[in-house]
C-alpha cells in the first residue's frame, strides 16, 4: 500500500501529495476541535445543551440561546481557535528554521515584542477616561510591527560571516526576550493602574471579550497567511537538511530563512495582537504533531494547526469554568501544562 | 586583560572603590528634590529634621547602599554561576532564578497576605533555591551534560512559566498587582534601610566566603578531572557554589525585585580587566557590580524626571546589547 495519495487537478498543472496517515489523523483532530467547540459554546453560567447548541448553529434556537451563543460564546470560541492555529503554525515553521525543537515564538522574545508594542498602543492611544482615541482595529498592526521588529532584530544580530546559525538566533532571541520583558513592564508602571491591570490580563494571554469585529480582522489574515505557509511547505522541509544540504540541492537558504521568519512572526503577532500571550502553544502543538505524523512539513502544518487549536480552546474553556465566576487566562493554563511538558522535551532530547 | 601586573590590579581596583564612592554620593545628591554637596554633608553632621535633610538621609541614603549591595550581589552570584556551569551566559536571570523568586514572593503576598520583609526573605531565598534546582537538574540532563544551550533553554523556559503564573496570579488579585508591580519590574525606589538590615547578615557572610573560595574555584574552573586530581572535593565545593549563589540572587531579589543583566555584564568586563583569576574577579565584581547598579539607579530617576524609571529596565536596556555580544561571540572557543 503506498503511503501517499496523489492528488492532480487539471493536467498536471497543481499536483498534491497527500500522507494517507496524516488525512486520517487530521480528520479525528478535526472531529476532536468540532466537539469541543460545540462542548465549549454550551458550557458556561447558563448551561446550554448540545443538541440545543446544534438545533441554535441550524438556526432553530430559542432567542434566549440565540443570544448566549451568537452574541458571547462564539467570538471568543472562534478566536481561540484561530489563535490556536497561528502560534501552532508559527512554531511549527520556527521550529523547522532553528532545526532545534526547544524553539518557540515565545522563548526567542517575538511574542514579547508583539506585547511591547501593544502596552505601548494602549498607552499612547489611551485619553484621560482610558478610552482609546484611535480604533482598536490597528492594534493587530501593532503587535505585527513589534513581533517583526524583534524578529528582524534577532536575526540581523544573529547574522555572522555571512550567515546566521540556529544556536545564536536563540540564545540572541533569549536576551531579547529578557529586553521585552522588561519594556513591556516599564509602560505598565507608566501607565495608570486601571490601565496596568488590563494590560497584564492582555500580556497573560487571554481571549475574554472578543467579539465578532476581531473575528473578522483575524480571519482573513490567518487564513491568508496559513494558505502561504501551505505553499511554502517544500521550503522548510528543506531548511530541515541544515544549511550544507540545503544550500546543495539548490536552495537559497539565507533569503527563505529570511522569509520563513518573517511568516512566523506575522503569525505570531496576528495571534497576539487579539489574544496576548498564549505561552507555550508554539512550541507544544508543533512537538505532539510530530510524534502523530513525524516531521514531513506537509503533514505536520495541519496536525500541528489542529492541535493549537484544540490547546487554546480547551484552555480557555478550562479557564472560563473551572474557577467561575472568577475569569482565568487561558494563558495560565497553556503555561501550567506547556513547561512540564517542556521539561519532558529536553529529558527526550538529552542526547541529541 | 587591562590590567596585567598586580599593582595595577591593586590600582584598578582603588579606582573601582573611588569610583562606587563617587557614584554613591552622586546619588545622595541627585534626585527630584533640589539639594546640593552643603546640604547633603550637613544632614549627616548636623541633622536639622528639615525636608531635605530627611531626604537624604531617609530616602536617597538607603537607596544608595542598597543598590551597592544589590549590584554587587548580583554580579558575584553570576561570576560564581558561571565558574560552577561552565558557561559564559549563567546569571540569576538567565537561570529564571529573579522569577522563581519572584512568583514564591507574589503567591505569599497575593494568597496568603504576607507583608513582612522578614518572609520575603525567606521566601525569595526558597523561590531561588527552587528555581535553581530545577534549572541545573534540567539543563545537566543527557550525555553531554550540562551544555549552555540546555542550560539557557531550561532557564528560558523556567522563567517563562514562573512569570505567566506570577501573572495569572495577578490577575485574579488586583489589589496585589499595586502592590508589586513596581516591584515585579525590579526597583529600589522606597525601599528602606530595614529591607536591608534583613538580608545582610546572609549576603554579607555569602561575600565573604565567596571571596575565601576564589582561589578553590580557580583549580575548579582548570576541569573537574584536572580539580580532583589536586586534591578537591569538587562535590562540596559545588554545593557551597551553589548555596552562595542562591543566597545571593535570593537576597537580591528580596531587596529589589528581579533587576536583570547586571549578572551578566560585571563578570565579563572584570574578566576583561584581570583575566581569568577569581581572586581578583570576585572584589571587581563587588566594585563594579555595586557601582552599575547605583549608577542605573541614578539613571532611573533623572531620566524621565519627575518621574522614575524601575531600575531593573535601565539595566536591561545596558545589559541587552552586551549579552547579544557575548552571544555572538560565542562560548569561550
Amino acid at each position: 500500500m503506498k503511503k501517499y495519495y496523489t492528488l492532480r487537478i487539471g493536467k498536471d498543472k497543481l499536483s498534491f501529495l497527500i500522507d494517507k496517515k496524516a488525512f486520517f489523523i487530521s480528520m479525528i483532530l478535526l472531529s476532536i476541535v468540532a466537539v469541543i467547540f460545540i462542548i465549549s459554546t454550551g458550557i458556561g453560567e447558563v448551561m446550554i445543551s448540545p443538541l440545543n447548541v446544534f438545533k441554535t448553529f441550524l438556526g432553530y434556537g430559542t432567542d434566549m440561546d440565540n443570544l448566549f451563543i451568537f452574541s458571547f460564546r462564539l467570538p471568543r470560541i472562534i478566536i481561540s481557535l484561530l489563535v490556536g492555529v497561528s502560534i501552532a503554525v508559527a512554531g511549527a515553521i520556527l521550529q523547522g528554521l532553528i532545526r532545534n525543537p526547544l524553539a518557540s515564538p515565545d522563548i526567542i522574545g517575538i511574542t514579547g515584542g508583539a506585547s511591547v508594542t501593544v502596552v505601548l498602543f494602549l498607552l499612547l492611544f489611551s485619553d484621560k477616561n482610558n478610552s482609546l482615541i484611535i480604533n482598536i482595529k490597528w492594534m493587530p498592526v501593532a503587535a505585527f510591527i513589534g513581533a517583526t521588529v524583534i524578529g528582524l532584530l534577532v536575526y540581523f544580530l544573529s547574522w555572522k560571516n555571512n550567515g546566521s546559525s540556529s544556536i545564536r538566533l536563540v540564545l540572541i532571541g533569549i536576551g531579547l526576550a529578557m529586553l521585552t520583558q522588561s519594556l513591556t513592564t516599564l509602560f505598565m508602571v507608566k501607565g495608570p493602574i486601571y490601565q496596568a491591570a488590563q494590560a497584564n490580563v492582555w500580556i497573560t494571554g487571554t481571549v475574554y471579550g472578543a467579539t465578532w469585529e476581531q473575528v473578522r480582522i483575524l480571519l482573513p489574515v490567518v487564513v491568508i497567511l496559513f494558505s502561504i505557509s501551505i505553499i511554502s511547505v517544500r521550503n522548510v522541509n528543506i531548511q530541515e537538511l541544515g544549511d550544507e544540504l540545503a544550500t546543495g540541492v539548490g536552495s537559497t537558504v539565507q533569503k527563505n530563512r529570511f522569509l520563513l521568519l518573517l511568516l512566523s512572526t506575522a503569525l505570531t503577532g496576528s495571534a497576539v495582537a487579539f489574544a496576548g500571550v498564549i505561552g507555550f502553544v508554539g512550541l507544544m502543538a508543533p512537538h505532539i504533531g510530530r510524534r502523530l505524523v513525524g516531521s514531513s512539513f506537509g503533514a505536520l502544518l495541519p496536525v500541528s494547526a489542529l492541535i493549537g487549536a484544540i490547546l487554546v480552546m480547551f484552555a480557555d474553556l478550562l479557564g472560563r469554568t473551572l474557577f467561575s465566576p472568577l475569569e482565568v487566562p487561558a494563558g495560565v493554563f497553556t503555561a501550567a501544562i506547556g513547561a512540564p511538558y517542556f521539561i519532558y522535551l529536553l529529558y527526550k532530547t538529552r542526547n541529541s | 586583560m587591562l590590567f596585567n601586573t598586580t599593582f595595577r590590579k591593586i590600582f584598578g581596583l582603588i579606582l573601582g572603590i573611588i569610583l562606587l564612592l563617587l557614584l554613591m554620593c552622586a546619588s545622595l545628591i541627585y534626585g527630584y528634590a533640589e539639594t546640593n554637596v552643603v546640604t547633603v554633608v550637613k544632614a549627616f553632621t548636623n541633622f536639622n529634621g528639615s525636608n531635605e535633610h530627611i531626604i537624604v538621609y531617609n530616602v536617597r541614603l538607603p537607596r544608595a547602599l542598597i543598590a551597592a549591595v544589590v549590584g554587587a550581589s548580583l554580579a558575584i552570584a553570576g561570576a560564581i554561576m558561571q565558574a560552577l556551569t561552565k558557561n559564559p551566559l549563567a546569571s540569576p536571570s538567565i537561570f529564571g532564578i529573579n522569577a522563581g523568586a519572584g512568583f514564591f514572593v507574589v503567591v505569599a503576598v497575593s494568597v496568603f497576605y504576607v507583608n513582612s520583609y522578614q518572609t520575603y526573605t525567606w521566601l525569595a531565598f526558597a523561590g531561588a533555591a527552587f528555581t535553581a534546582f530545577l534549572v541545573y537538574f534540567v539543563g545537566s540532563l543527557g550525555r553531554e551534560g550540562l551544555t549552555p544551550m540546555k542550560l539557557t533553554l531550561a532557564g528560558a523556559a523556567m522563567a517563562a512559566l514562573f512569570s505567566s503564573l506570577t501573572q495569572g496570579l495577578l490577575v485574579v488579585n488586583e489589589a496585589a498587582l499595586d502592590q508589586v508591580l513596581f516591584w515585579l519590574a525590579g526597583s529600589i525606589q522606597g525601599r528602606k534601610m530595614e529591607s536591608l538590615y534583613t538580608v545582610l547578615p546572609y549576603i554579607l557572610p555569602a561575600i565573604l566566603i565567596s571571596l575565601f573560595f576564589a582561589q578553590k574555584i580557580n583549580v575548579l574552573t582548570m576541569g573537574e578531572d584536572v580539580a580532583k586530581g589536586l586534591g578537591q572535593r569538587t562535590g562540596l565545593l559545588k554545593i557551597t557554589g551553589a548555596l552562595i549563589v542562591i543566597i545571593l540572587g535570593g537576597g537580591a531579589v528580596a531587596v529589589a525585585g528581579p533587576i536583570a543583566f547586571i549578572g551578566i555584564v560585571i563578570p565579563h568586563f572584570s574578566r576583561f580587566l584581570v583575566g581569568n583569576d577569581y581572586r581578583w574577579i570576585l572584589p571587581y565584581c563587588i566594585v563594579l557590580g555595586g557601582s552599575l547598579l547605583v549608577f542605573a539607579d541614578i539613571l532611573a530617576r533623572l531620566v524621565v524626571m519627575p518621574e522614575e524609571v524601575p531600575v531593573g529596565v535601565m539595566t536591561a536596556i545596558i545589559g541587552t546589547p552586551f549579552f547579544v555580544y557575548i552571544a555572538r561571540r560565542g562560548f569561550g572557543n
